[in-house]
This record gives C-alpha cells, sequence and structure tokens, in this order.
C-alpha cells in the first residue's frame, strides 16, 4: 500500500515544478502562482522561504538560490535566480502519465466535442515526454457512447459554439413518451460513461440534463439561446442520479433473482429478511418508472410499499395480460385464415 | 519548524545529487548536504535512508554506483539529468486545451491529483494548459468502488492479487486469485480482467462485487500480459452480444421508443405500429416488453412471447 505523502515530500515535490515556473514566469504575482498551485499564498511564502536556504553543495556565499523575499512578501511579486539547474520540471510519474494518457484517451472516444486530431496529438506528444511512464496506459480503459450518438452530439456541439436554441424530440423512459422540447444549451456532459446535454428546457423552466441516446430527432433552429440568469449547472460530481428527498419513497422486496435491482439503483435501505430475500426503499422521482420495473422484474421483485403504487403495478399487468389474450385470439384467426 | 528543514534538506540532496557529474559517496553528502552534518552517525545513516526513499517516491531517479569499479572506493549516489527532466515539449492552443480538458475527467482524489501534478510539470515546462477552453465540456469519470485503486496499482506493477468476490449480488463472497491486466469501466462501473489462476483462465470481475482489500500476492513484474487482442476478447463479455434474432412486436402510437429506435421495419397501423426489433437473449428482450406493459404486444416468437406473459403472470400472482 501507499503510504501518503509526509508534508516535506509534498512540498519538495510542489518546489521541484514551482522553481522552474518561476525562473521561466519573472514577476509572477504570489496571489496567482496560489491559485495556480492550488495552495494559500501563505504556503507560497514558506516554500520560498525553503528555497531561499537551497542551494550548491557547500552553501558558501554565491551557491544560494536567490530570492527576493522582501518583493514576495511585501508587494506581492516573485523573482527568483541563480537555479539554472533547475530550469526544468521533474520528468512524469507513472501515476501521473496514465491518469493523463488514459484521461485523454476517454475524450477521444467522446464524440462531438472538440478536434479529433488535437486530442490524438496530444496523446502522441504527451506519450512521447513520458516516455515508459505511458506504456501502461493500455491498460485502463473508460468505455464511453461513442458512434451510436455522434450525429446527435455534433448538432449538440455546433448549437453550444453558435449558441443557438435546440428543439429535441426526446424520449421519456419513466413514461415510455417522446416529448417535444426547445433548449437553450449550456453544456455537453460525460458522466457514468453517457454523454448528456445540459441546458434550460423551455417547457420545464429548469435545468435539465438530457441523456444523447435517447434523442430521437433534433434540429438546430435560427434562435439565439436564451439561458436565463438563475439557471445554475448540476453538480455532476455525485453522479447522475441524484435522489431529491421529495421524492416518493418505495419499498421493494427482492427475491434472490431480482437482488441485482440493489446493485444498480441506489437505495436508502437494504435488509436481509432471509431466504436470500432483500427488503429494500429506493427514492423514485418518477412512479411511472418504478411501475415498469416492477414489471420488468416478473415476481423477482414486488413493490409492498406505498400499497397504491402496488396496486397500480397489478392494474399495468393485468392490462398487459388482457392484451395478449386478445392478440392471441387475433393471431390464432389470422392463422386459421392462412390455412 | 521540522517540515522546513527536512524540505530544506531534500532539496538540497536533489542539487547535490544532479549538479554532481560523479557518483558522491555518503560520506561526502554528510559534508557538504546541510542538516546532517550535526547528526550522530546512528541518527545520520537513519535519515540519509528514509531521504533517499522519500524522494524515490517522488519519482527521483536516485542511482547508486562507483566511479571507480573494479577499485574499492566507497558506491556513491547521482541523479542523471536525462532520467530526472520531464524532456521538451511544446503543445498547441487547441492541444492546450484538450489537455486542460483532461486534468479535469477524474472524479478519485488520488487520480485527480495525479492530472494535477502533471499538468502543473507541464506548466513549468512552458506549456500554457488552457482551462478555460472547452468550458461548455464536461467530462467525468468517477471511480467509487475501494478496489479500483489497489487493483490500479496492481495493473501498472503487474503485480498478483487476491480478493474475494460475490458471483451474484446474493451469493457468498469466494476467493480469487488474479494476475490482473487491465481495468475498464462500461456506463460508469469499473471491471477487472486477468488471468483467474485457480480458474486457469481469463475471467472479469466488477469492483463493486469485490468484498473487503486487494491484496498483493507476489512479486511486481511477476506476470506477463497478454496482446492488447487477447485482453479485449476476455473483456467482450461487456459489450452487448450481437443481435442475431428478430421478434414482431405491436407498439401503440407514441410508445416504446427504446424498441422503435432499434427497429429494423416498421409498418403503420391503426393507432398502432408493427415493428421487427432485433435481440440477443429472449430473457433481456422479455424483460424490456414486459416493463411496457399493455403499450407493447409480443406476437412473435412464442417463446420469447411465452416468458413475457410469464413474466405478467407472476406479477399478478397467478400461477405460470
Amino acid at each position: 500500500m501507499t503510504r501518503r505523502p509526509s508534508g516535506a515530500q509534498e512540498q519538495v515535490s510542489r518546489l521541484l515544478s514551482l522553481l522552474p515556473y518561476l525562473l521561466s514566469h519573472p514577476n509572477s504575482r504570489v496571489a496567482d502562482v496560489a491559485r495556480l498551485f492550488g495552495v494559500s499564498e501563505q504556503q507560497i511564502l514558506r516554500d520560498l522561504n525553503v528555497l531561499w536556504f537551497s542551494g550548491l553543495p557547500g552553501l558558501a556565499m554565491g551557491d544560494y538560490i536567490e530570492v527576493d523575499m522582501e518583493a514576495a512578501e511585501g508587494e506581492g511579486v516573485i523573482n527568483v535566480s541563480n537555479a539554472d539547474y533547475l530550469a526544468r520540471p521533474l520528468r512524469l510519474g507513472t501515476d501521473e502519465a496514465l491518469a493523463l494518457v488514459v484521461a485523454l484517451r476517454t475524450l477521444a472516444a467522446m464524440p462531438g466535442t472538440y478536434d479529433r486530431s488535437a486530442v490524438d496529438r496530444t496523446i502522441t506528444k504527451l506519450e512521447c515526454a513520458a516516455g515508459a511512464a505511458a506504456e501502461r496506459a493500455a491498460a485502463v480503459r473508460v468505455e464511453v457512447d461513442g458512434d451510436a450518438v455522434a450525429g446527435v452530439a455534433s448538432t449538440v456541439r455546433r448549437a453550444l459554439d453558435e449558441k443557438r436554441r435546440l428543439h429535441l424530440s426526446y424520449w421519456v423512459p419513466g413514461r415510455d413518451e417522446t416529448t417535444e422540447r426547445d433548449v437553450d444549451p449550456m453544456r455537453l456532459a460525460l458522466a457514468d460513461g453517457r454523454l448528456y446535454l445540459e441546458g434550460w428546457c423551455r417547457r420545464a423552466e429548469s435545468v435539465r440534463l438530457f441523456r444523447l441516446d435517447r434523442v430521437a430527432g433534433i434540429a438546430l433552429l435560427d434562435v439565439p439561446a436564451d439561458v436565463p440568469r438563475q439557471a445554475r449547472s448540476r453538480d455532476l460530481s455525485a453522479g447522475i442520479f441524484q435522489p431529491s428527498p421529495d421524492d416518493l419513497l418505495v419499498t421493494l422486496v427482492l427475491e434472490p433473482a431480482g437482488r441485482w435491482v440493489a446493485d444498480y439503483y441506489p437505495c436508502e435501505t437494504a435488509d436481509e429478511i432471509g431466504a436470500g430475500r432483500l427488503r429494500v426503499t429506493v427514492r423514485v422521482g418518477d412512479p411511472p418508472w418504478m411501475r415498469r420495473l416492477a414489471l420488468r422484474l416478473g415476481g423477482t421483485g414486488r413493490i409492498v410499499d406505498p400499497p397504491d403504487l402496488a396496486a397500480d403495478t397489478m392494474a399495468d399487468a393485468r392490462a398487459a395480460l388482457d392484451a395478449y389474450a386478445t392478440a392471441g385470439a387475433l393471431e390464432s384467426d389470422r392463422r386459421a385464415e392462412a390455412s | 519548524m521540522p517540515t522546513q528543514a527536512k524540505s530544506e534538506r531534500l532539496m538540497n540532496l536533489v542539487i547535490c545529487l544532479l549538479v554532481s557529474r560523479t557518483f558522491v559517496p555518503k560520506s561526502r553528502i554528510r559534508q557538504i548536504v546541510g542538516g546532517y552534518g550535526e547528526q550522530s552517525d546512528e541518527a545520520f545513516e537513519r535519515m540519509f535512508e528514509r531521504d533517499k526513499d522519500d524522494l524515490r517516491e517522488l519519482g527521483i531517479p536516485i542511482q547508486t554506483g562507483s566511479n571507480d569499479p573494479s577499485g574499492d572506493e566507497e558506491p556513491g549516489y547521482s541523479i542523471r539529468r536525462q532520467d530526472f527532466e520531464l524532456p521538451e515539449i511544446h503543445l498547441e492552443p487547441d492541444e492546450a486545451a484538450v489537455l486542460g480538458l483532461a486534468a479535469r475527467v477524474w472524479q478519485h482524489a488520488s487520480l485527480a491529483a495525479a492530472t494535477s501534478r502533471a499538468v502543473l510539470k507541464l506548466r513549468a515546462a512552458g506549456v500554457d494548459t488552457d482551462t478555460g477552453a472547452l468550458a461548455a465540456v464536461e467530462p467525468r469519470v468517477a471511480v467509487e468502488e475501494p478496489a479500483f485503486w489497489p487493483l490500479w496499482e496492481a495493473v501498472r506493477d503487474r503485480r498478483p492479487v487476491t480478493f474475494q468476490h460475490r458471483k451474484a449480488a446474493g451469493d457468498a463472497p469466494a476467493r480469487r486469485h488474479l494476475q490482473p491486466w487491465g481495468v475498464q469501466s462500461w456506463h460508469g462501473r469499473w471491471y477487472v480482467v486477468g488471468y483467474d489462476v485457480d480458474r486457469a483462465a481469463p475471467r472479469l470481475f466488477r469492483l463493486s462485487r469485490i468484498v473487503g482489500g486487494v491484496e498483493p500476492v507476489g512479486a511486481p513484474g511477476s506476470y506477463t500480459v497478454p496482446a492488447p487482442a487477447v485482453i479485449r476478447t476476455a473483456a467482450d463479455a461487456l459489450v452487448p452480444p450481437r443481435q442475431r434474432n428478430l421478434a414482431r412486436v405491436r407498439v401503440r402510437r407514441g410508445c416504446g421508443y427504446g424498441l422503435r429506435r432499434r427497429a429494423v421495419t416498421a409498418q403503420r397501423g391503426d393507432g398502432w405500429d408493427l415493428l421487427t426489433v432485433p435481440y440477443a437473449d429472449s430473457s433481456v428482450l422479455a424483460d424490456e416488453v414486459a416493463g411496457y406493459g399493455a403499450d407493447v404486444v409480443l406476437i412473435e416468437p412464442d417463446e420469447v412471447r411465452r416468458r413475457v406473459v410469464e413474466r405478467l403472470r407472476a406479477v399478478v400472482g397467478e400461477p405460470a
């Protein structure tokens, strides 16, 4: 197991990038450097203080790295010199090269985002610079929705670039409806390996995420996009599926064959109730979606609460069975005619 | 301020080993690198060993050797500049924009930190990564499974591992021994593919089904990884199988988009459309069709139709 780097290790790691940066960027401002390196201004001053006491072996007069501490502390401007032997940063570590190359390959597989050739060129240059460290990058792969949504993605990208409104025919699986709506695009997002358009939906009058593989039709309108000032992008770091406390709380009992549900959907609670059965509670924003899931489960999972949702699901199944009975009759009529 | 003193010592050690054209003996290091001189023999030995380890962990290539291999001179230490420095790299503005975007991809603390460090190194080398451009694109790759990091390290170092894994959600976990070849994500779920030592065959494991820790059980570099094509075949189970069969379904107008978008033929009827839909697995298709309730009726083949009706009967509690 890797142990946590010590404070000094972290500081030295930063200094080996900070020093070449400062040598090639004279008169940098403490505040800008702090922001770039993701540390406080105080920390940058402490870092400079370490450099001030470092230098060529022996540390005689003239061996020390020159740091204008007065200007850094007073005017907030950094000037460092007499350290040409550390003018270049440390080469990329294996994790660094790997993380970056895998991220770039993921971008390369994501259609409609930017010029593919720019990604490929960047990967080649980085692989060159990283050397052997990048070779293992092939061992880590992120599969993303690719060609299947390429057409829709490129239209979305154009709308974003040209700041134009889009018209979408969008399938809502919970209600199994294709809805028509105008959307002012805000972002193209990749989450959980799928592509999404985030935009201001003029029908819902709020920010919505649209999964590109559910877009049945898309048209670029000759209308400028008009995203209201109050529109806020969603924080995707918590995942796409974000249950709200206002959502309906549904209790399901899962048979052993239906336990996969607990793997696929975030459950509020999950209790073993014997014989391999699991009782789970799930927050559901869209009750018809849960009815569909219960039909799919075909008895390997049952809604036990709320009771009216359970009753609705039973009614759905009966209606479907009736449809089969009727279709079955029609089918045998047709066969009788044919014979 | 102990951190300050240690950081100074480490910096001075790096500079000393980097600027010297020859291997620097330990005794000489003790004389010329600040912070070592005032230590007792024993304290110096401990401190110096620890410092070398700390620097190597940061990726600094400290070599051990002797200037005179035939003589009995004390061995010394050195850092070769070409192993230490980031080679020249220059990115065009569009490449810099892409790199800035790549730096935002990982939603995993260690990987996000690794990409930030890499980007800082590139910036220090004069590459102006552009974090503002492409702001309208938000690519995120999340990693929530605790087994990810130890497996990443195992794949990186080619080190065999063992872990407990549940085959299905309800099963008891079983111990597995794996030579991991790669980790990959499919629709947000992470898997490890590798050679299962107990079963003597390639296997794929879902990370969220790994129970407890992932432990190394061998030396780094103790196995070889097959060609990418072999790994791909082993991981093919992730990709949906080819849809070779055809089903006929009646779909109510305005419904069943999931089926409509992959239908190969569609015939308009009175309020209903008749679609031909390719499928791979009759059980998967039956699940999907059952989910549509009365809005979709599967006509053919009979085998799938029976399965749909079975599911619906189970829901209402009728015997199949």
